[in-house]
């Protein structure tokens, strides 16, 4: 059996982060991710980030992806394994991950998850038809491969996600028909809203799916307005008729591979759903096992990055390296992390994150 | 189903790839998966679910649900989303659970 020093589950921003700070420590790191390219979700991000300035807000995703790449990649004690995914972790850190068809197996002498999150679904009638897909996978599809999803597009959900991919479907030239909320205002930034408003995109709350309609694909969608009580009202239907019906309600956190491994879970929805139940540093309650990014709670990529740097650093430190500065350097990544959860935005964040026990 | 102009994104000219789905001749492009080609291809329809056989596409695109599923070579339970395309594959639609040979 392979055996790593510190394996991390996870190539995007936190697990990036994380490297790095392991790294530099010291310490002999091995990278693992399913896909073929490093950068987790910022793979596809092409529009100029929001989020916290030293995080490169106002620089696009991809670009951000780019530099962390770059800071990390030619390190001689980096190994990268690519197109693997890990599909099973034991509590004595052996990781079992499958490439191709063949599984391999690695022993770790600290793990960093930073798996991400996977998006949610609504149900509706004929939800499973080729055509409805989630917000990801239309922003895959268009911004990795050049791949239209479809013609005309309706757009569920109105979260920053929603309103950035209707963005970024107008800047690949598809039509995007409407853009639908359940709840009684716009949940994303209205800077984004007002963008895709001015391009004509009409935006309706109070409104969801009743069913997809179509025999082998999407080919149109009756869609209702709902009451206070998000109960669809009779008489209220429409057709619309698209090709693509793109669901942006959200993600959860991916917390399957902690669970396997006997790691303490809770529920707490305004971090999406399951979690780890982690310390402030990002000590998981499996010795030596982190958890950071989406998947110990769904934020966004700046906090994602410093939550990666902090479970980098205490893993550095338990694995008994000496890391200057440590104390500092945590305490200013806390500092950056409290302020980009100020203010109501980050009410939700504050209030999940307290019920886990991280903050007081 | 290529997109041609984009503000920010160039897409670079992309070798072709040559590939055949349930028996028929495809082309896709380099850097392609085979969810990707599929798709740029027209072909939405991936697989059939397994008891109600119902029509199955992609859903989230980055090997998180299973939802692409397919025959690659006459391997079955493929994500098809996340394998890359290569050339001369042999992609077939997937129904029911596959076997292990
Ligand atoms: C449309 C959209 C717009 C956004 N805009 C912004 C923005 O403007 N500003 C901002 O700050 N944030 C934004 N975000 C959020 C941001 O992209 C995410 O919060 C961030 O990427 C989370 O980082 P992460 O490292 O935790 O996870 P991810 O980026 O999801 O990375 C997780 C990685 O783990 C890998 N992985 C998962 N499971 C396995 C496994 N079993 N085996 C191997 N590898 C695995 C995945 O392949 C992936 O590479 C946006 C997100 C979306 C979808
Ligand atoms: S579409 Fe979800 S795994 Fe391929």
């Amino acid at each position: 059996m392979k055996t790593t020093e510190c394996l991390i589950v996870g190539a995007g921003p936190a697990g990036m982060r994380a490297a790095k700070r392991l790294l530099d420590a010291g310490a002999e790191v091995t990278l693992i991710d399913r896909s073929d390219m490093l950068g987790g979700q910022l793979t596809k991000q092409t529009h100029m980030f929001f989020g916290s300035e030293k995080q490169h807000a106002s620089k696009r995703g991809i670009d951000i992806m780019q530099l962390m790449i770059d800071d990390i990649v030619n390190h001689p004690k980096l190994t990268v394994i690519k197109n693997a995914t890990v599909v099973a972790m034991y509590k004595d850190r052996v990781v079992g991950y499958v490439i191709g068809e063949t599984y391999h197996r690695i022993q770790a002498n600290a793990i960093v998850v930073a798996a991400g999150a996977s998006e949610k679904a609504i149900p509706f009638e004929n939800n499973d038809l080729p055509g409805v897909y989630a917000a990801g996978a239309v922003q895959t599809l268009m911004n990795v491969y050049g791949v239209k999803p479809g013609h005309k597009v309706l757009m569920v959900g109105s979260g920053n996600i929603g309103l950035i991919v209707t963005y970024q479907l107008l800047q690949a030239g598809v039509e995007v028909v409407k853009l639908i909320e359940a709840a009684d205002s716009i949940g994303g930034y209205l800077v984004h809203a007002s963008k895709i408003k001015r391009l004509g995109v009409d935006i309706e709350t109070n409104m969801s799916v009743k069913r997809a309609i179509g025999k082998d694909e999407v080919e149109a969608a009756e869609i209702w307005r709902l009451d206070e009580a998000w109960q669809g009202i009779e008489g209220t239907e429409e057709i619309i008729e698209c090709d693509v019906i793109c669901m942006a309600v959200g993600l959860a956190p991916l917390t399957e591979l902690l669970q396997q491994m006997g790691a303490k879970i809770m529920y707490v929805r305004e971090l999406g759903g399951n979690v780890p139940v982690i310390d402030k540093d990002h000590r998981t309650s499996i010795e030596r096992v982190y958890a950071c990014g989406d998947m110990a709670g769904i934020e966004e990529a700046s906090s994602a990055m410093m939550a990666g740097e902090i479970a980098g650093l205490s893993a550095a430190v338990d694995l008994g390296y000496h890391v200057e500065n440590y104390e500092d350097d945590v305490a200013r990544l806390r500092h950056e992390l409290s302020n980009l959860r100020d203010g109501p935005h980050g009410e939700k964040i504050r209030l999940g994150l307290k019920k886990l026990g991280v903050l007081s | 189903m290529r997109i041609k102009n984009h503000p920010i994104l160039g897409f670079k000219a992309r070798k072709t790839i040559t590939f055949t789905f349930d028996g028929k001749t495809y082309q896709g492009l380099e850097g392609d998966t085979i969810a990707s080609a599929l798709h740029a291809a027209g072909v939405r329809k991936l697989s059939e679910s397994i008891h109600r056989k119902r029509p199955r596409g992609f859903y989230c695109a980055i090997g998180n649900c299973a939802s692409c599923n397919m025959i690659v070579n006459g391997a079955p339970n493929v994500r098809t989303c996340i394998t890359p395309l290569e050339e001369g594959m042999d992609v077939r639609m997937q129904d029911g659970k596959g076997r292990v040979e």
